[in-house]
């Protein structure tokens, strides 16, 4: 009836379900599920859950699914396995956007300056992409360099105007990566990001086919930057939205897609719901760990992903060669 | 039918492909010979519309390759080219359903899985179907990518140097693959080859090129000869007729 894929998939789509309803329960005010029944302390418990505990925990999962999502579209689309929105310069020119918007239509709905930001990251990661066309020998570590020298550009010129106009707490607040400010009415612009990655999922074979280059992409009978464009334009959307919320978590899309990459290849139709579920897991693991390791203090998501993220960098790296048949 | 007609490629000022006009029969098999450098995979990638010409125009049925849409082309002219890097880690039976995609979208219905098997079955590679690209030898790497072409199952078949990496057991069995196709299922298959024995052998119809020039074409018996052979290869060339076949004999 199901297959090893579908029923492997399963178990980890449980894991996660599992992992999410123990993160509901976890946090400074007192919330077990014998309180929310037991109508004691005038719904307070339930108070806490609905507009802080749930909508801090969708929150990650929509963030962390759909982060990892484009980090591997990215690398698939780039035919490069170290790239990912931050190191190519999307979550920094995305940060700029923000800024650009921030000083000049101060007024303008948080949706609106989301797709500022989002504008302003397809033009930053576009310029990465004709920047790494115009060089000539490119080995497959200079291509994530060249993204980082890219962001570092774009970051020191949007730090200088922040400086500048008095906003460098802001900037840092909004590109730090933290779930703690997560409540009921400041996350509900990750839904976009769901609706995102339907579309990529959507979109998966496309995907699939550009990753095997021009000529094959040609030869198939698809046009080879459309593709690229529709790709790159779900890439900066979700970086957008995802650094306009919770700022930015570092590493996510570059871990995660290498090691589901591992296991399960290159096909983009069957590795796009695991690099979402193991995106989203290990979000919600890092951010349990940021909650409980110096309880009643909060270590802010993006230290924790960035630990953990290397340790387990590095030895996938060092796995890998042991691994090759 | 193919139709070439004054077609130029040119990188700055070097002319790389010089005004070449050619007619590719339908049906059979016609293989492009000549030295490195000729101009032979230009031609191909701007008969299937993968590079962009400087001048001239390439019909394919009546259909202009730089006008029509990439879909519709898809459907009716595959290419294999010369070097296929794909980073990409994907299984063999993946890749071979790929070549599907024209018509499947991505959705493969059963009777585009009964390409895929044939294709996997007639390039001898069930055995190693679920093996990634990464993990394969060089001559089955090309054997996957060949099946991927095969499966897209279109009247007209461009390979640049198929037999690369093949041992001659599986070159043999290629050509014969090829052959086939073209005599059973009356495909029109243009070879770019290097073994001008194996174009001898089974080709309809051979096309030398050198300098970006068409020097001559003909069928295999006109052009297999010492004078011909001297003429583009620039070398002595001594041919035998061996089994009602034109060999050239140039190793010494
Ligand atoms: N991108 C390019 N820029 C400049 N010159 C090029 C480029 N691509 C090919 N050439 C030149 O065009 C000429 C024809 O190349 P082509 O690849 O068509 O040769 P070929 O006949 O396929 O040779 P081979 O047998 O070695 O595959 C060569 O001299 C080559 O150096
Ligand atoms: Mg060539």
């Amino acid at each position: 009836m199901f297959d090893t894929y579908q029923k492997q998939l399963g178990i980890a789509v449980l894991a996660i379900i599992g992992l999410t309803i123990l993160s509901i329960f976890i946090g400074v005010s007192d919330v077990t599920p014998e309180k929310l029944f037991a109508n004691s302390d005038d719904g307070r418990a339930l108070q806490v859950l609905l507009i802080s505990r749930i909508p801090r925990t969708l929150a990650i999962l929509l963030a962390g699914g759909s982060m990892a999502l484009v980090g591997m579209i990215m690398q698939i689309l780039a035919r490069n396995r170290f790239v990912e929105p931050s190191t190519a310069g999307t979550v920094e020119s995305a940060g700029l956007g923000l800024l650009v918007v921030t000083v000049l239509a101060p007024e303008m709905p948080i949706f609106g300056k989301m797709l500022v930001a989002s504008l302003f990251a397809l033009m930053g990661t576009f310029l990465f992409l004709r920047i790494l066309r115009s060089i000539p020998l490119r080995s497959v570590l200079v291509v994530p360099l060249v993204g980082i020298v890219l962001g570092g550009v774009i970051g020191a010129i949007t730090t200088f105007f922040a400086y500048r106009l008095d906003l460098l707490q802001s900037l840092n607040a909004w590109l730090t990566g933290s779930f703690a400010g997560i409540l009921s009415g400041r996350y509900e612009l990750l839904w976009i990001s769901l609706v995102l990655m339907i579309a990529a999922y959507i979109a998966a074979d496309r995907f699939t086919v550009a990753g095997m280059g021009q000529d094959f992409t040609t030869n198939l009978g698809l046009n080879y930057n459309r593709v690229m464009t529709l790709g790159l334009i779900i890439v900066s959307m979700v970086t957008a939205v995802v650094v306009v919320t919770v700022g930015m978590i570092p590493f996510l899309g570059l871990i995660v897609p290498n090691v589901v990459r591992q296991m399960q290849g290159d096909n983009v139709r069957r590795t796009a719901p695991w690099v979402i579920v193991i995106g989203a897991g290990f979000v919600l693991v890092c951010d349990m760990i940021g909650r409980v390791i110096r309880f009643p203090y909060e270590i802010p998501i993006g230290v924790v992903v960035g630990v953990v993220g290397s340790i387990l960098f590095l030895f996938m790296l060092l796995r890998k060669d042991a691994h090759v048949a | 039918m193919i139709e070439i007609k004054n077609v130029t490629k040119a990188y700055d000022k070097a002319v790389v492909v010089d005004g070449v006009t050619l007619q590719i029969p339908a049906g059979g098999i016609t293989s492009i010979i000549g030295p490195n450098g000729a101009g032979k995979s230009t031609l191909l990638s701007m008969i299937s519309r993968l590079l962009p010409m400087n001048g001239g125009q390439v019909l394919v049925d009546g259909l202009d390759v730089t006008t029509t849409a990439g879909d519709v082309l898809a459907r009716r002219l595959s290419i294999l080219r010369q070097d296929n890097h794909i980073g990409s880690r994907l299984t063999v039976r993946d890749l071979v359903t790929f070549g599907r995609y024209p018509y499947s979208k991505g959705r493969p219905t059963v009777e585009d899985l009964k390409h895929v098997r044939m294709a996997l079955q007639y390039l001898n590679l069930e055995s190693m179907s679920e093996r990634f690209l990464d993990e394969l030898s060089g001559g089955q790497r090309q054997r996957a990518f060949v099946a991927m072409v095969l499966c897209q199952d279109t009247d007209y078949v461009l390979m640049d140097e198929p037999l690369n990496n093949l041992d001659m057991k599986h070159a043999v069995a290629m050509m014969k693959i090829l052959r086939r196709a073209a005599d059973e299922l009356h495909k029109t298959i243009v070879l770019v080859l290097h073994d001008v024995n194996f174009a001898s052998c089974y080709s309809d119809y051979i096309v030398a090129m050198k300098d970006g020039k068409i020097a001559c074409h003909g069928s295999p018996y006109d052009i297999i000869n010492a004078n011909v052979m001297c003429n583009v290869y620039e070398i002595d060339v001594a041919v035998q007729d061996i089994d009602g076949k034109r060999i050239a004999i140039y190793y010494t």
